[in-house]
């Protein structure tokens, strides 16, 4: 049966196909499908993880059993997991483990456009990249095989076009494999330096094989068309070449980009009078190609940055472009907003209004960083506001202490916030650190976290109380605020912000988009109290604008949270509770 | 048959994806190569989304370019006005006459474009415009503009009704399939 799946989906499929047994992962756009459609095969046993490196290493516990396992990460959550990644490279596998690592180029929702074949390089492990849904299933399913022939965990590494993208898969049925049998082995799994030094030699023989196969291996392919001009590519760049070049060259398509095949490639590469190195991000084939001594043709047209396409392709091979129809008309960008309702507003205005310096965090309340709330000075990566916090106000003492906050959600907390809030309990800073409980891991997409009391599969899970926690840390002064309450939060900030000890704030409501979550009716505006004073569009609400110079509320949009009436002096906003 | 492509536009939490899904699903069963790029993530959250649908004997590409676009259809009039240049000469474009004030604008720091539809036929486009909110209220819920504009789509595009009725049935809950077919039947009738 043929049927249009996600790229993510269908990895999904084969992880299901190929008998995967456990699979534990960590949300990140856009790799989190995977491990949703995985959890919906009662087969499989599905988790969240709090963090990517628990994660990995759940997976490879199940590895060592026995089990066929995977984990799955966006680009730099492999940074995370990056730990476990390079030493499980030396002890190798017992059940196959597959490790799915999505790239963002372009980065539609990431911090920075990090190329993970870095990663597969270092660690030494085999990296698979499919370039639609069909082969994300062929090569997830091929990864388990060859993982457990070559004894390595396998990467297979996706982009956001790949994992997001659409297209038809054949589906079979699911192979049930039996656990391999788990056999101690001390040498081969406790990687002490005598242990390591041997396993190290063998890594290094696994890839000269790993190479050899990559020599022949099916998931490289060739297509010979023209004599002229060669393309060597992978992932979706070939099928942004091979819409834009069609059948005027030869293809060389490689569905593994760790190792790379030195002889395929330079038997393709002698062919040809020009050879084109087509890949997104880093220039990782093209190095090899020049280092194997041909003269390609890559980044000097295509660049480093960004996502490739078959207009790029088009216009930097055969100069071609296309005749544009275009508005002679300013068009406003449309930047993404916190939505209607959002709990984050209510506190992300108190942080604006009191002109706060604010470290930030990975997650929606990122968008607090936009106008007109402005109210974020930086946002590096998972965790990182409550270390950063820490680190300011140890170079700026009190001044910083007494101005300056970190913000980072329930599931940011979990994973890698408390660390850093230990950290400013044991080694003492006044620091004032707000955790924005929404109780839902929100940019992804709505999953479970260990603070919701319920897991991936949906049962009633145990629930970490956020105040219990940030006690027994060591922070003695935690208090709860509800952020659609702005008087009652603002008060909460400065409080804390003014005694000398550490502090956590909670700003706790649900996420509005959350399906339990009852509305209000909308809101409305009493176009005769209105006094066009402009005080409820500071707070950044889609759901507000001016129409004929008067405040007006989007019904469609409005949930009733009742932020922009504590906004409003002539009580003009109306509606909700009455 | 040369490859299709249909763009769907417009503002975060819109529906786009349910709309590029019926489509897809629609397609597919005609027997094409069907490819759908959709958007997820940050840029969900009100920002501007696209999503790309190409169809035909084989889709390489997932994506859709400037000047390449048979079809775009717009949720809102200012995306429209934004993805002008993504559609062919002689392309399509279907419609919804909704207002949504980017937040450069609810700020005032940028002003809404006035006339966005004539303006856009004034280019020589082909332009559908409905008020799909007020059909999906009338069908009884206003988040089912998405299938309001499936419904004009399906004029534009062929296919018996029978298929289009069957991919909104693998795509939308039981219990939203009776208020959806209304609104595909406003879509159709406008």
């Amino acid at each position: 049966m043929k049927k249009l799946m996600l790229g993510n989906d269908a990895f999904a499929r084969g992880l299901y196909e190929a008998g995967c047994k456990v699979v534990s992962s960590y949300p990140g756009t856009p790799s989190t499908e995977i491990t949703e459609a995985a959890a919906k095969y009662e087969e499989i046993y599905a988790e969240w993880a709090p963090n990517e490196k628990v994660a990995m290493e759940v997976a490879l516990g199940a590895s060592i059993a026995g089990a066929r396992s995977f984990c799955g990460m966006k680009h730099v959550g492999l940074n995370v997991a990056a730990d476990p990644l390079y030493t499980a490279s030396y002890t190798g596998v017992n059940g196959g483990m597959v490790i799915a690592v999505a790239d963002d180029p372009g980065m539609h929702s990431s911090q920075n456009e990090q190329d993970s074949r870095h990663h597969a390089i270092a660690s030494k492990v085999l990296m698979l990249e499919p370039s639609d849904s069909g082969e994300c299933k062929r090569f997830v399913k091929k990864a388990f095989d060859l993982s457990e022939k070559y004894d390595t965990p396998v990467i297979v590494r996706m982009s956001t076009r790949v994992a997001h993208s659409q297209s038809s898969v054949e589906l079979d049925d699911r192979d049930e494999k039996d656990l391999i049998k788990y056999e101690k082995n001390p040498q081969k799994f406790v990687m002490m330096p005598a242990y390591a030094k041997k396993r190290h030699v063998v890594v290094e023989e696994r890839m000269r094989r790993l190479t050899e196969y990559a020599e022949t291996s099916d998931l490289n392919s060739v297509e010979i068309n023209s004599s002229r001009t060669g393309v060597i590519t992978s992932g979706v760049a070939y099928q942004y070449a091979r819409e834009a070049l069609g059948d005027t060259v030869s293809y060389l398509k490689l569905g593994i980009v760790n190792p790379l095949p030195k002889r395929l490639i330079s038997d393709f590469a002698e062919r040809f009078d020009e050879i084109y190195v087509i890949e997104e991000l880093d220039d990782i084939i093209e190095t090899e190609c020049r280092k194997l001594g041909f003269k390609v043709i890559g980044k000097e047209k295509f660049g480093y940055i960004g996502e490739l396409s078959q207009a790029i392709i088009a216009e930097k091979m055969l100069g071609k472009t296309t005749e544009v129809l275009n508005l002679k008309e300013e068009i406003p960008v449309r930047p993404p907003v916190m939505c209607a309702g959002c709990p984050h507003r209510g506190l992300f205005y108190c942080l604006s209004k009191l002109k706060l310096n604010v470290l930030g965090d990975i997650g929606c309340y990122t968008l607090g960083a936009s106008a007109p709330l402005n109210a974020m000075d930086a946002t590096i990566c998972m965790g990182a506001s409550i270390s950063t916090l820490h680190g300011f106000n140890k170079a700026m003492g009190e001044e910083g202490e007494k101005n300056t906050v970190a913000v980072i959600g329930d599931s940011t907390f979990m994973h890698s916030g408390m660390t850093g809030l230990v950290n400013i309990a044991y080694n003492a800073t006044n620091s004032t650190v707000i955790i924005l409980d929404n109780s839902i891991t929100g940019m992804t997409g709505h999953q479970q976290n260990p603070t919701t009391g319920y897991n991936l599969k949906g049962d009633v899970a145990s629930k970490v109380c956020l105040e219990d926690l940030c006690k027994a840390i060591g922070i003695n002064r935690v208090r709860v605020v509800d952020p659609y309450n702005m008087a009652e939060t603002e008060k909460a900030i400065k409080e804390e912000l003014a005694v000398s000890e550490p502090s956590v704030i909670i700003s706790r409501r649900p996420c509005a988009l959350l399906k339990y979550v009852k509305h209000k009716p909308a809101l409305r505006v009493d176009t005769d109290k209105c006094k066009s004073c402009k005080a409820c569009l500071r707070i950044g609400c889609p759901a507000i604008s001016i129409q004929n110079s008067k405040a007006c509320i989007d019904h469609t949009q409005c949930v009733g949270c009742g932020i922009c009436q504590e906004m409003c002096k002539f009580d003009s906003i109306v509606g909700g509770n009455e | 048959m040369s490859v299709k492509s249909v763009m769907i536009v417009g503002v975060g939490g819109q529906g786009s994806l349910l709309a590029s899904r019926i489509l897809g699903n629609v397609l597919i069963s005609q027997g094409f190569d069907v490819k759908v790029s959709e958007v997820h993530g940050m840029s969900q959250r009100g920002g501007s989304v696209v999503t790309y649908v190409k169809y035909g004997e084989k889709v390489y590409s997932p994506v859709v370019e400037k000047g390449e676009a048979d079809v775009i259809i717009s949720f809102e009039q200012l995306e429209a006005a934004r993805w002008v240049p993504y559609l062919k000469k002689g392309g399509h474009l279907i419609v919804s006459t909704q207002m949504i004030d980017p937040m450069p604008v609810i700020s005032g720091t940028a002003k809404y474009p006035q006339d966005i539809i004539s303006k856009i036929s004034d280019l020589g486009i082909d332009v559908i415009a409905v008020d799909a909110l007020t059909k999906a209220e009338e069908a009884g819920n206003a988040k089912a503009s998405n299938v309001v504009l499936m419904g004009v789509v399906s004029t534009k595009l062929g296919f018996d009704k029978d298929v289009w009725y069957q991919a909104l049935e693998q795509c939308v809950p039981a219990k939203f399939l009776e208020m959806n077919k209304k609104a595909f039947e406003l879509g159709v009738n406008c």
